[in-house]
């Protein structure tokens, strides 16, 4: 994967209005599973892999997010775990974590920025 | 037959005399009647300006509402006693009863002490005394601008506080040569002068008051000294004068100078006849604080309810006090103007205005009191140090120069029988034990068990230090706190959106938590908004907890399972060939639940909506099995078929899950019904189970079969089944309204004082006299049901939520299954390696 840091490339997904208050969805980007949450609460946007990095299971995007001291995050559905929405460390203290993805809003559209489409892998 | 205990007064001595007789058991020998002149129930007078800001009582009472009737305790308010007929023994009140005693605690306090000058009857002068001395004064406040306090006493001071926060020119006038002329000296009182002054109160010292100005309303003061002070309105707060008329016209002896006379036991010159708190003449000693009080009330009330034993003795009260001033700390202990033989060591920083006086005996060893103005910080030190006896470092003047340790390893060596709490005489071990006992794991919860800290609140650094090191040696550190963005237990969350009509998460938040909530929070919140208005939960979607969200329970791979309603057990073969079929459709494995119902498991998240349509079609409904929720109630055959059964367990059963379906609760729910002892439902084992006996059915609550499996135990025998019911009832509004997130009946049940006798006496009877109010909750659960999943599919809208992806109608790639003994199973998760990308 081409790590070099350049401007994402920013990739439509669905109208705002599709996307739950304080809640997230799951958008499938060039075959990716990405989980993006209306943070609304806060007025923010946050996307990230929908996987959970421990069990592999396809389920961030169903988890409830708030925040631990401020920091914005998920708690994964399966064993509650939470995941920092800003750098995608693991708050509750294990080794893993998930990637994340900056949000665009423009016209009432929410865009995901991701680097060199299609070239992954 | 019980003996007659009468206290005259209820104010804060003669309700905690109340509390201590309930304590040390005397409800069972005494018939206890509590007379209060007031309109209102005991209330917190010390932190009586508060109301100025709050305007609440209920912050103030000492105790719930229902506190008297729980103790057995009669309250008879606005009704003062008139005469004591000290030879027929009898009580006359206001309202012409007659109360007959066999013991009487006079507790009538003290009332303000006015100095009698010309004018001092004019409109707008008041006394600083109870609720309604407030309520007056602020009324009169609204049409004046200036107004001066007479007295520079501690109450004084408030009050004085209390005006400047109503934005009024605010005047003390004080007749002594210094404020607080009993705790602090010359240079201590400077100094709290120029701190006061600087805030905007104007002191008056030295000035003896002439009289009062003004025609009909009060318009200024005129003092002995020729000058005058223009003020519309004053308020007296000057001392106090115990309230002894009606002991002295009864015949009970008072001292010369006012209060009545009573020996270390708190003894009257009449046989039974007591007097304690601000009423009562002490060798010499009128005490015008609460501790002593306090103290005298735990004293008598020990010595009347232990006969036989060794009485206790009341031997005179430390005068210690710490307080805020208007932003100052204002700190006094022991002998503290130094009025026996002793050393002073003194240090004065004008800069700061910060004052502090160690009195230490001749030989430097002991402490003998002291005075801390502008930092109080070293008072609990000091106040330990004194009270124990404790030597003194080489150096003392360390203790109040540089910084004094606050958390002291001085209090480590400190023997178990220190006095920690000195208003309400707790020590060290008695804070130990509480904490030990499991019973409090926070400073709020050590406070309601010990009863420390609730006085001055000069012991809480102390309390919060023992706290802390006794939790760090036991390994945990506990709060109630639901978590960081509430301040407030679920229990004490409930209450409030009960009280304050909260209906969301993001009122509940805005108004009483902070930041942004987490999954702790949230579905804890959701819970209790459930547990109150029973509104469909998919109204407050992103709040549940993940099974509640999609109706559905989340299992491996991120498929649901789905438990339509099976009540009791009971299914016709329609039915199951209905349930077979639907299984069938949509490639679901299929088990038998341990609680008597049919699990279909493997269902993706789309297919949600569809499986539950033709379920609905076929007359099922949500079993809820996703959610805290009552589930299930299990039942054996019972007297339909068994040749053993002696009820009707099915049927009952069948009632009890209908009734409950759904509820929403702080954890699952579930119950069985037995037909006969055999036990074949295993009713023990739930969080209510029912057993069926000769006469009708045995209720068993608090059993489960969780981490810590425990056997119901039982709480009323041989009910019909309008009684059982209405015993649930009662029995599950009051887990769900009083227990805490995520903990179940059983743990619940040890955790609650006084175990299953305290749950019998509430629920059968109704000692706390809410079931009902407990009733008429859970018939508005029961009347509100409905299927949450019939919701769902008659709402486009509700079922778009189902699809996996948002921009796409395709189902989750990843979720594979395989096949094991002729059904399908998910895939296992990775071992070991962490699933990478």
């Amino acid at each position: 994967m081409n790590t070099t840091a350049k401007e994402p490339v920013w990739i439509p997904v669905s109208a705002v209005s599709e996307f739950p208050e304080d809640g997230g969805v799951c958008a499938k980007v060039y075959g990716e599973q990405i989980a993006i949450f209306h943070f609304s609460s806060r007025n923010e946007w946050f996307a990230c892999e929908n996987k959970c990095p421990h069990t592999g299971d396809m389920v961030l995007a169903r988890g409830m997010i708030g925040d631990s001291q401020g920091e914005p995050k998920v708690a994964c559905p399966m064993h509650k775990k939470s995941f920092s929405l800003r750098t995608g460390a693991c708050i509750s203290g294990e080794e893993y974590s998930i990637k994340t993805y900056p949000v665009h809003i423009e016209d009432g559209t929410v865009y995901i920025g991701i680097e060199s489409p299609g070239t992954q892998g | 037959m019980k003996r007659k205990l009468v206290i005259l007064g209820n104010g804060m001595v003669g309700h905690r005399f109340a509390e201590k007789i309930a304590e040390y058991g005397g409800a069972e020998k005494f018939e206890v009647t509590i007379l209060g002149e007031e309109p209102r129930r005991a209330y917190d007078r010390v932190h009586l300006s508060d109301y100025f800001t709050n305007r609440s009582a209920d912050s103030l009472y000492l105790s719930p509402s229902d506190w008297y009737r729980a103790n057995g305790i009669r309250l008879l308010l606005s009704e003062p006693a008139i005469s004591i007929d000290t030879v027929s023994r009898k009580v006359i009140t206001s309202a012409g009863t007659e109360l007959p005693f066999d013991e009487l605690v006079l507790a009538t306090g003290s009332s303000a002490f006015v100095p009698n000058f010309e004018g001092v009857d004019k409109q707008g002068v008041f006394v600083y005394r109870t609720i309604e001395d407030l309520e007056k004064i602020m009324t009169y406040a609204k049409q004046v601008s200036k107004v001066a306090v007479l007295g520079g006493g501690l109450l004084g001071l408030e009050a004085a506080k209390a005006v400047l926060d109503m934005g009024k020119e605010s005047h003390v006038v004080e007749f002594a040569s210094r404020l607080m002329p009993r705790q602090l000296d010359e240079a201590a009182s400077s100094v709290l002068k120029s701190k006061i002054e600087s805030l905007g109160v104007r002191i008056h010292l030295n000035k003896e008051t002439k009289q009062a100005l003004g025609d009909s309303s009060f318009q200024g003061l005129e003092f002995v000294d020729g000058s005058v002070l223009e003020v519309e309105m004053l308020i007296i707060s000057a001392g106090i004068r115990p309230r002894d008329e009606l002991a002295k016209n009864s015949g009970i002896e008072v001292g010369q100078r006012g209060g009545v006379l009573v020996d270390d036991e708190l003894r009257t010159n009449v046989y039974g006849v007591y007097a304690i708190g601000e009423v009562a003449l002490h060798k010499g000693m009128i005490y015008g604080l609460v501790a002593p009080g306090y103290e005298m009330a735990e004293t008598l009330a020990y010595n009347l309810c232990s006969p036989g034993q060794k009485t206790k003795s009341y031997a005179g009260s430390d005068l210690s006090t710490k307080l805020k001033l208007i932003g100052v700390d204002v700190a006094s202990f022991g002998d503290a103007l130094g009025q026996t033989e002793h050393l002073p060591i003194a240090y004065t920083n004008p800069r700061t205005g910060v004052y502090k006086k160690l009195v230490i005996s001749p030989d430097g060893k002991k402490l003998k009191g002291g005075i801390l103005v502008g930092d109080a910080d070293a008072y609990s030190t000091l106040l330990t140090l004194y009270l124990n006896n404790v030597e003194l470092p080489a150096e003392p003047e360390s203790l109040i120069v540089g910084t004094p340790s606050k958390e002291g390893s001085a209090f480590g060596s400190l023997p178990d029988e220190a006095k920690i709490c000195s208003c309400n005489n707790v020590s060290k071990g008695d804070l130990l034990g509480a904490i030990r006992s499991g019973s409090c794991s926070d400073l709020k919860g050590l406070k309601e068990c010990t009863k420390a800290g609730t006085g001055c609140g000069g012991c809480i650094p102390q309390m919060n230090s023992i706290l802390k090191e006794e939790l760090r040696a036991q390994g945990k550190v506990v709060t109630e706190h639901v978590c960081e963005h509430f301040k407030y237990s679920r229990q004490e969350l409930f209450q409030i959106a009960k009280v304050k009509g909260i209906r969301s998460f993001e009122e509940m938040i805005r108004t009483h938590g902070m930041g942004n909530g987490c999954e702790v929070c949230k579905p804890a919140v959701a819970s209790i908004i459930a547990s109150i208005y029973n509104e469909p939960i998919q109204k407050h979607r992103e709040i549940q907890d993940t099974n509640d969200k999609y109706l559905a329970n989340i299992q491996r791979g991120g498929t649901y399972s789905v438990i339509p309603r099976i009540p009791g057990g009971e299914i016709t073969p329609d039915k199951l060939i209905v349930i077979g079929q639907i299984a069938k459709k949509y490639d679901l494995y299929c088990k038998i639940t341990g609680g008597q119902r049919i699990d279909l498991l493997g269902a993706r998240m789309e297919q949600l909506p569809d499986i539950w349509k033709d379920l609905v079609e076929e007359g099922f409904e949500s079993g809820h099995a996703y959610g805290k929720a009552m589930r299930t109630v299990k039942s054996c055959v019972g007297s339909t078929w068994c040749r053993y059964g002696v009820q009707d367990s099915t049927a009952f059963a069948i009632r009890i899950e209908e009734r409950y379906r759904g509820i929403r609760a702080p954890h699952k729910l579930k119950s069985a019904v037995s037909g006969c002892i055999r036990e074949c439902a295993e009713a023990r084992g739930k969080d209510f189970g029912i057993i069926a006996t000769e006469k009708g059915w045995n209720l068993y609550v608090g059993g489960n079969g969780g981490v810590n499996p425990k056997h119901a135990i039982l709480l009323a025998a041989d009910l019909d089944e309008e009684t059982c019911v209405k015993y649930i009832d009662r029995f599950m509004m009051f887990y769900i309204r009083t227990a805490d997130k995520l903990v179940r009946t059983s743990a619940w049940l040890e955790q609650l004082e006084g175990g299953i006798e305290y749950l019998k006496d509430v629920i059968i009877n109704d000692r706390l006299g809410i079931n009902k109010a407990l009733e008429e909750e859970m018939d508005n659960l029961v009347g509100t049901y409905i299927c949450e999943w019939k919701d769902v599919v008659e709402d486009p809208e509700k079922q778009k939520k189902y699809k996996h992806f948002v921009n796409s109608e395709d189902p989750d790639p990843t979720v594979c299954f395989i096949e094991e003994r002729g059904q399908k199973r998910p895939v296992d998760w990775p071992k070991k390696e962490l699933v990478s990308n």
